[in-house]
């Protein structure tokens, strides 16, 4: 089982160069069954990352495009009134795939967005009466362009939250970079890739993400981490509950990717800034900061008990 | 209720009542043991407890048993066979933890019965260990899934944080004179000298190894031969045995010509008598008592529990020179009738061919001298004219033959004399300077009095058998069989754990039983707080014990909510220390792989052993919670490594 979690690692690393962080992030949030946040310029490989690891799983892909006329109709599907039988028909829309891709989740209306996220939330949508579950396993990567650029609808803190991850893609390192500019088109290796995992084999590795062991000296780490963002006066808001489940399954997924049965606090550190980036806002001189650095100064900040 | 419990609960009853066997009339100790045995059956073959009609059965005629063989329900015997039998019976109806709780209180309770009876350093130490035992019970009451190793740390532990609050009580509990328990009249009851002596009486007495009183010189001790202990004086004799007599007009005795006086100090044991002990002749006493016309100390009460008192006494003296004639007269009775006619002929026979009293007196001594009496313990029993027979038929006798004799003798022959006992001499206990008197030092001797030189000492004893008084009891005996162990040749090393155990029970008694409410002014005063009063004593108890409890919950809350770190922690923790000491600091959220990398990083000697210890730690730590071989193994790993 680890074997092919290291093959998929290995594949994965062939198309997005440079990146292995990234990847074992998204990996994890996977196998954690969050859904991923990737908020960067266009063009740095987010798709490409979205789409590869979806063919190295094995996993029906659907991108979504999201535009600001985009309807959550779009998204979820409709029912067609069928001339010949005299009925209605469900035509499931994109979001009933295995991993969707929803691109630039910034530019479609907070209607639309909330469409999306409530479905991510359900792992089911109710359309017109009828609730119907969503595949599993169900994975949304949702890309968003750094807010500061123009025709954009920030998710709202809310929205924010429930995504378990957020990671940056950032340039490549000139080494990458070459081998990217010198290398095949991205997309034509993407579509020769072979799945290295089935359904049940991912299934499976989820549920052993659920039951890597906690102990109590863990616990307290990451009791710590969340007072600490609630009792210091250098964020808006401290961290939620939520961002604490959010915090010890993407670590727990983590330490299962490094192939141990418990999760150390190095694990919890890994994954901390993904978790925080997104929930954490300072204010006055740390507001400066960006994500990263903001994340760096909280690891720093609590001592492992 | 779980088995272990149950023989817990046993085990506490058992030892407190354990000591009680000795005294506790015999068919409540089998009482009380068959139905501890039958409990134990009980349980062990997890058979049903008795009928409640039946354990009411039992109780009551227990208690009818009680009421016959006591005659009362209330005082000390009674009460603690009561209390004992009934604390037995509570485990025969053990069925939840109430009960089981109850029985743990009674037995804290009762377990201050034993110092009744025993007030020794054995006794304490032993029933620190009952009281072990009950706190372990308890607690595995409160928390049944904690070992057996662990239960008994926890009790250690309590009975520690016990201590501060256990020398507050002490120091500061008001005391009131007299044992605490208000049972003057039970307090003790030993052996001891008697207002009454008869053929036989010290012998018997000498037999006994306990301790009469202790005492210590300031300055240089007497000679032996000088310690004359005065006790009760007799002067009534009634052919057989020899009784104090009433005096009809007390005077005040006069002494003259005194020598250098004596300064000691005296630790009396109770011995339920009024008279205290002091060298002859008593002058000052640090307490009060009366000095009687013939010399006696005598106290108000009973010395019912340990007395110290300071004396001064001169052992030179002329005592008495002026005797009233009523005194006198008192000094020369005899018993009526005509017993003992041989004794009267020939001390007419003494008083015929003497030219004063003095030589009656040499006359005498020189007769027990010459006519073959021997000085032993057992000597044969004596008939109707107990004079004549050992004067003329045994010659074999103990110091109280000899004295009665003697004072018989010079009465016959007109001289006044009396029969004075006490003891005589002691062991000097070299480790803790002192001398031990016990009841094998009880003697007799006689006085006379003589015109011109008052009351003058006369030992008869000391003419048959010098090394008596010189050397003491074991030098003087040719048969040696009948005394105790140790008052015979006891090898060296004997002797010296003899001297050191009594000297530690001098100590005890000092300092821990006859902390009294004299000393204990004394002490205060000495801690600044002079002339206190036993209000204001409660009220400093109060806050002290207040204080102590607060002390305990603020460092027990502190406790809660700092957890401390566990072995394996705190091993991680110093081998972190060890490695900042050499310039490379763990930082406060550097776990531990991260931080083995980078020391591995920058000390390549060392990199294996720290990975290797850091993965061990976090698998210790966080991972899933494995075996105390594991963890003996990282702590022994993390010791071993050289920084």
């Amino acid at each position: 089982m680890s074997q092919s979690l290291q093959n998929v690692i290995r594949q994965a690393e062939q198309i997005i160069l440079g990146k292995p962080q990234q990847i074992r992030l998204a990996l994890a949030c996977l196998l954690a069954r969050g859904h991923l946040l990737i908020e960067d310029l266009p063009g740095v490989g987010k798709t490409t990352l979205a789409h590869g690891l979806a063919r190295t799983l094995g996993l029906q892909f659907q991108r979504i495009q999201f535009t600001s006329d985009l309807l959550p109709a779009d998204i979820l599907g409709v029912s067609v009134y069928q001339r010949d039988t005299g009925k209605f028909e469900f035509h499931p829309g994109p979001i009933f795939a295995q991993m969707v891709l929803a691109d630039e989740i910034n530019r479609a209306t907070p209607k639309a967005q909330s469409a999306l996220l409530e479905a991510m939330e359900e792992q089911q949508v109710t359309i017109e009466g009828t609730t119907r579950a969503l595949p599993a396993p169900f994975f949304v990567i949702a890309t968003q362009n750094p807010a500061y650029q123009i025709g954009t609808y920030a998710l709202p803190e809310s929205q924010l939250d429930r995504f378990m991850l957020r990671i940056q893609m950032g340039y490549p390192d000139a080494h990458a970079e070459r081998g990217l500019l010198s290398g095949v088109d991205r997309r034509e290796i993407v579509a020769q890739l072979e799945p290295q995992l089935d359904h049940s084999e991912l299934l499976m590795l989820q549920k052993r993400a659920r039951e890597v062991f906690v102990s109590p000296a863990l616990l307290d780490y990451v009791q710590a981490i969340l007072r600490y963002t609630r009792e210091e006066s250098r964020y808006t808001h401290g961290l939620s509950p939520r961002a604490g489940l959010a915090m010890l399954a993407a670590a727990r997924a983590w330490a299962l990717l490094e192939e141990r049965d418990a999760v150390n606090p190095e694990d919890v550190q890994a994954v901390l800034p993904g978790v925080v980036s997104h929930r954490l806002q300072a204010v006055g001189e740390y507001a400066r900061l960006n994500s990263a650095a903001l994340a760096r100064e909280l690891i720093e900040a609590v001592a492992i008990p | 209720m779980s088995k272990p419990l149950i023989y817990g609960l046993l085990l506490s009853i058992l030892m407190v009542i354990a000591p009680h066997a000795e005294h506790l009339p015999l068919w409540v100790s089998a009482l009380c043991a068959g139905l501890m045995l039958w409990r134990a059956w009980l349980t062990y073959s997890g058979k049903k407890l008795p009928k409640r009609w039946l354990l009411l059965l039992i109780t009551v005629a227990g208690t009818a048993g009680i009421v016959l063989t006591f005659h009362t329900l209330f005082g000390r015997e009674a009460g603690v066979t009561l209390l004992m039998m009934l604390a037995t019976l509570k485990l025969m109806e053990l069925r939840d933890a109430r009960d089981a709780m109850v029985l743990v209180y009674l037995a804290c309770f009762i377990i201050i019965t034993n110092f009744f009876y025993s007030q020794s350093i054995p006794t304490a130490l032993y029933l620190l260990a009952t009281m072990m035992v009950i706190v372990t019970t308890w607690v595995h009451l409160q928390a049944r899934n904690i070992a057996l190793k662990p239960r008994v740390r926890i009790a250690a532990v309590l009975l520690l944080q016990a201590l501060p609050l256990t020398l507050i009580l002490f120091v500061l509990f008001p005391r009131v004179q007299g044992p605490l328990w208000g049972l003057p009249q039970d307090a003790y009851a030993s052996t001891g000298l008697d207002d009454h002596m008869s053929p036989g009486s010290l012998s018997r007495l000498s037999l006994s190894e306990a301790v009469a009183f202790r005492v210590s010189y300031n300055g240089q001790p007497p000679r032996r031969d000088q310690m004359y202990w005065r006790g009760p004086v007799l002067w009534q004799f009634d052919g057989r045995a020899w009784t104090p007599g009433r005096s009809p007009f007390p005077v005040v005795p006069k002494f003259t010509d005194l020598g250098q006086p004596v300064d000691y100090v005296v630790t009396l044991e109770p011995h339920n008598k009024h008279w205290l002990f002091a060298l002859d002749v008593p002058d000052k006493l640090s307490i009060t008592a009366t000095l009687t016309d013939d010399f006696q100390l005598l106290r108000k009460n009973k010395v019912n529990a340990r007395l110290r008192y300071a004396a001064r006494s001169y052992l030179v003296y002329h005592a008495n020179l002026q005797e009233s004639p009523r005194q006198l007269k008192r000094a020369l009775q005899l018993p009526p009738g005509q017993l003992d006619p041989r004794a009267r002929q020939l001390a007419a026979e003494w008083r015929a061919g003497s030219k004063d009293d003095a030589d009656i007196v040499r006359t005498a001594l020189a007769y027990f001298n010459k006519q073959g009496f021997v000085y032993t313990l057992e000597a044969p029993p004596l008939g109707i004219n107990s004079i004549d027979d050992f004067l003329f038929k045994t010659k074999q006798g103990f110091c109280e033959h000899y004295a009665s004799a003697f004072v018989f003798l010079m009465r016959a022959a007109n001289i006044p004399a009396r029969v004075v006992t006490g003891y005589l001499g002691g062991e000097y206990n070299d480790v803790g300077k002192y001398y031990i008197v016990r009841q094998s030092d009880a003697h007799a001797w006689a006085e006379v009095w003589l015109a011109g030189q008052g009351w003058v000492r006369v030992d008869p004893t000391g003419a048959i058998a010098p090394d008596r008084v010189e050397r003491g009891l074991s030098a003087a005996l040719s048969d040696k069989a009948a005394l105790p162990y140790m008052e015979r040749n006891p090898p060296q090393w004997l002797r010296n754990l003899r001297f050191n155990l009594d000297a530690l029970a001098n100590q005890w008694n000092q300092w821990v039983l006859g902390y009294d409410s004299e000393r204990q002014y004394a002490f205060l005063s000495r801690l600044g707080m002079e002339s206190i009063t036993w209000q204001k004593m409660a009220l400093n108890m109060s806050a002290g014990i207040g204080l102590v409890i607060a002390l305990f919950a603020l460092y027990m809350l502190r406790h809660l909510y700092t957890r401390r770190p566990d072995r394996v922690q705190a091993a991680w923790l110093r081998l972190c220390r060890r490695l900042a000491g050499s310039g490379l600091p763990r930082a406060a959220h550097e776990g531990p792989q991260d931080y083995a990398e980078r020391v591995a990083a920058a000390r390549p000697e060392l990199a294996a052993t720290i990975v290797d210890l850091a993965a061990r730690y976090s698998a210790l730590r966080y991972g899933v919670p494995g075996d105390e071989e594991a963890k003996r193994d990282f702590l022994q790993r993390a010791r071993n490594l050289k920084v």
